[in-house]
């Protein structure tokens, strides 16, 4: 069976910010939101000049340089459920792998996909890391120029197959950080779970597209306000960064 | 050593208003010591200690004492001292007091003890019937004692394997009391060190820049399993310890190559392993038939120390320099932690040396099988344009998996420890789990031992020790840890504090007049 290339943005043998302990992550090219707060706008076009192509055997090999050191492998975005096939073969293949199988996968994803795509994912991956960018459908699509019908679906449906890792909220001030928007979003992720672990990013102007960069920056008032709605709603498993 | 010049270092030291009593009476020591003259050598051996190619870490003219001595201190507890006049410890009180008394009377090149013990394994059997609180409560005292009355960042304390609650409590008090003293390790190993503890030395890292971190099942295979880390990071046999420290400069060695690789690794570095191996004798002899320290010594009387638990250490550095020099002869130009040649010549240097180590008889150090011991060396204040050790450059270290793929292959050469330096960034802090995956691996895949920086804490690592950044800032008017001036001279002459990321060039200890 011949596995799929990736369109590759970046490769990183050591991180420590996408997941449990020490990682490898592939950054892959391309993803369907346009997120105005995005901090790595380049990686949105899927077919950029220049675009680095990489196959999973590619990978593997750097994925064993850095093995003894890691506790698993990431695939982050641009969307990485834009290259789900890539996905699935990469974590197949780690899984396959004698020296390899002890890492964890976990995939980091807008959330954006239908469930025959998680159906596909579900069986070689550990965790996913899901961004809910807003619960109001209309501010999401401010936020990003998509409805989050499918978001909220993905994260109730990994949810239920006990894979929803964490989801994460990056408050963008003006945008959702309203105590009437963190209050609904509360509610609706303590109904969900109220054990769900949930990841509250400030929007930082770091790496932004020029015509966001405007913007405030999260305070971290801003961040322990919101903090405070969350485990008012009832959370217990709250993280802010 | 002229008179009148005698005099005017004895003068200035008694004049100088920013030391202490204690850092008055060992500085008065030294100059008395330095006095005499240094156990003799031959001609070119003096011109290569002259030229500072081998260097003796200006132990002092006349080894009177050992460089290091690690007391096994389990027999002070178990059966007491006559020296001392102490029974067997009974309880944990007793056994806190029988340590700190003993500690107050070891020898040592700064003054202090450079080795306070496996401390956990020492007190664990007395805290058996004490409860947490009075655990917690009587630890700080002994805590804070060590640190009042042992001032020196030298000063060096063990923890693990085990996880134990005098371990757990120690690294709490750590956080807790921010101090300079104890120097600290953690002696990690698979089977038996829980993720749980690991993270939380990680933790402590984070508060206040200790613990070190050392690969036990390696130090076990190359020192037996009573070993202690002292000091500046020297693994060496408990019970015993070693005589000297003396470290030949590869970089100095490597300035007065021609030729080909051939003749630096088969000519020259024999040479000077030679010349080093010369003084290091000279100074074993002085030690043991001259000033008969182990004849006299209580800690030998009282079964604490002995002499067939004894070693040297033969230190290097400026392995980064020696690479570039030798290949820039070879007209193929790399550089250490950058250029897999010059990693992989940097290897053959180190087992050339190692090799030339192994082969070469030292006298009194049974400890070690008649050999000297391997040490990479990290440094001391006036080292200057030359790299401690075997690092790669400060401030040139390749990304974090380059740097320990670059570092790890040489560990395995270095029994009397290694010691490398990885600088963590900030993100570090909010994954705690991420550093013990790194530990993990960096033990996994051979590393002996390494510590860890990150710049927001109060604590600047002069390579081997700690010092508070607050202490720096005031150290016009003194200070109460004698191994703040080191660290005040180490800042001023490579900017140790000015570094992004944090990563602190080399330094030792200096017991000389000088600061």
């Amino acid at each position: 069976m011949s596995s799929t290339p990736v369109r590759l943005a970046d490769v990183v043998p050591f991180s420590w910010v996408d997941g449990p302990g020490n990682r490898f992550v592939v950054f892959t090219q391309g993803c369907p939101f346009d997120c105005l707060a995005c901090h790595n706008p380049e990686t949105i076009p899927p077919h950029p000049p220049g675009t680095r192509h990489q196959t999973v055997a590619g990978l593997l090999t750097e994925i064993r340089l850095a093995e003894p050191y890691l506790q698993g492998v990431t695939v982050s975005g641009g969307e990485a459920t834009a290259q789900w096939r890539f996905v699935r073969d990469l974590f197949r293949a780690v899984r396959a792998d004698p020296r390899l199988r002890r890492l964890t996968t976990y995939v980091d994803t807008n959330g954006h996909a239908l469930p025959r795509v998680w159906d596909a994912l579900l069986p070689v991956t550990d965790g996913f890391m899901v961004d809910l960018k807003a619960l109001d459908p209309d501010v999401h699509r401010r936020l990003t120029g998509r409805g989050n019908g499918l978001v909220l679906d993905s994260i109730r449906y990994l949810h239920d197959r006990n894979r929803l890792a964490e989801v994460r909220l990056l408050l963008v001030p003006g945008h959702n950080d309203s105590a009437d928007q963190l209050e609904r979003t509360a509610a609706w992720l303590a109904a969900l779970d109220p054990e769900v672990r949930v990841v509250v990013i400030g929007f930082r102007r770091h790496g932004v597209r020029l015509e966001f960069s405007g913007t405030p920056e999260a305070t971290p008032e801003l961040l322990a306000r919101a903090r405070e709605a969350l485990e008012d709603a009832g959370l217990r498993n709250v993280v802010t960064v | 050593m002229e008179l009148l010049e005698l005099r005017r270092q004895a003068r200035a030291v008694i004049d100088d208003p920013a030391l202490t009593y204690r850092q008055r009476v060992h500085r008065l020591a030294a100059i008395a010591e330095n006095a005499l003259e240094p156990p003799p050598v031959s001609a070119e051996c003096a011109e290569a200690l002259e030229k500072r190619v081998v260097c003796d870490l200006y132990e002092g003219n006349a080894p009177y004492r050992p460089r290091y001595v690690l007391p096994d201190y389990a027999v002070l507890l178990e059966r007491g001292s006559s020296f001392l006049e102490l029974a067997p410890a009974r309880d944990l009180d007793e056994a806190l007091a029988h340590l700190l008394i003993a500690y107050t009377q070891v020898p040592s090149i700064t003054g202090y003890p450079v080795w306070l013990g496996d401390l956990d394994a020492l007190l664990e059997p007395y805290a058996a019937d004490v409860d947490d609180a009075e655990l917690q409560r009587r630890l700080r005292l002994f805590w804070i004692s060590l640190d009042r009355m042992l001032p020196d960042a030298f000063t060096h304390a063990n923890l693990g394997p085990r996880d134990t609650r005098v371990g757990r409590t120690a690294l709490r008090l750590e956080r807790e009391l921010l101090q300079v003293v104890p120097n600290l390790s953690l002696k990690v190993d698979p089977e038996l060190t829980p993720d749980d503890l690991v993270r939380d030395a990680v933790e402590t890292v984070f508060a206040c820049g200790q613990p070190h971190f050392v690969n036990h099942p390696m130090m076990i295979a190359g020192l037996g399993p009573a070993y202690g880390v002292a000091s500046c990071y020297n693994s060496l046999p408990a019970g015993g310890g070693s005589h000297t420290l003396v470290r030949l400069n590869l970089a100095e060695v490597a300035l007065r190559h021609q030729g080909s690789r051939a003749t630096f690794l088969d000519e020259l570095l024999p040479h000077y392993v030679e010349l080093t191996a010369e003084l290091m004798q000279a100074r074993i002899l002085h030690l043991v038939e001259e000033a008969r320290f182990f004849e006299h010594s209580w800690l030998v009387g009282d079964g604490l120390l002995s002499l067939d638990r004894y070693t040297a250490m033969f230190g290097v550095f400026g392995l980064a320099e020696a690479v570039a020099r030798v290949l820039e002869h070879e007209g193929t130009p790399g550089s250490y932690g950058h250029d897999p040649a010059a990693d992989q010549l940097a290897h053959e240097i180190l087992e050339r040396v190692a090799e030339l180590v192994a082969t070469r008889p030292m006298p009194y150090c049974e400890g070690s099988g008649g050999r000297a011991l391997l040490h990479s060396q990290s440094g001391i204040d006036s080292d200057l344009g030359v790299t401690a050790g075997c690092r790669v450059p400060v401030g040139d270290e390749p990304a974090l998996l380059e740097h320990l793929r670059t570092v790890t292959p040489n560990h395995a050469l270095f029994p009397a420890g290694i010691s490398d330096v990885l600088a963590f960034d900030e993100t570090t802090r909010r994954n705690p789990e991420a550093v013990v995956d790194v530990i993990r691996g960096a033990f996994r895949t051979g590393m002996r031992d390494f510590t860890f920086n990150l710049d927001s804490n109060d604590f600047i690592r002069i390579t081997g020790y700690l010092v508070r950044k607050s202490d720096l800032a005031k150290i016009e008017r003194g200070a109460r840890h004698d191994s703040t001036f080191l660290g005040a001279g180490s800042v001023a002459q490579s900017h140790v504090d000015r570094r992004a990321p944090k990563r602190v060039v080399a330094d030792e200890l200096d017991a000389g007049p000088a600061r």
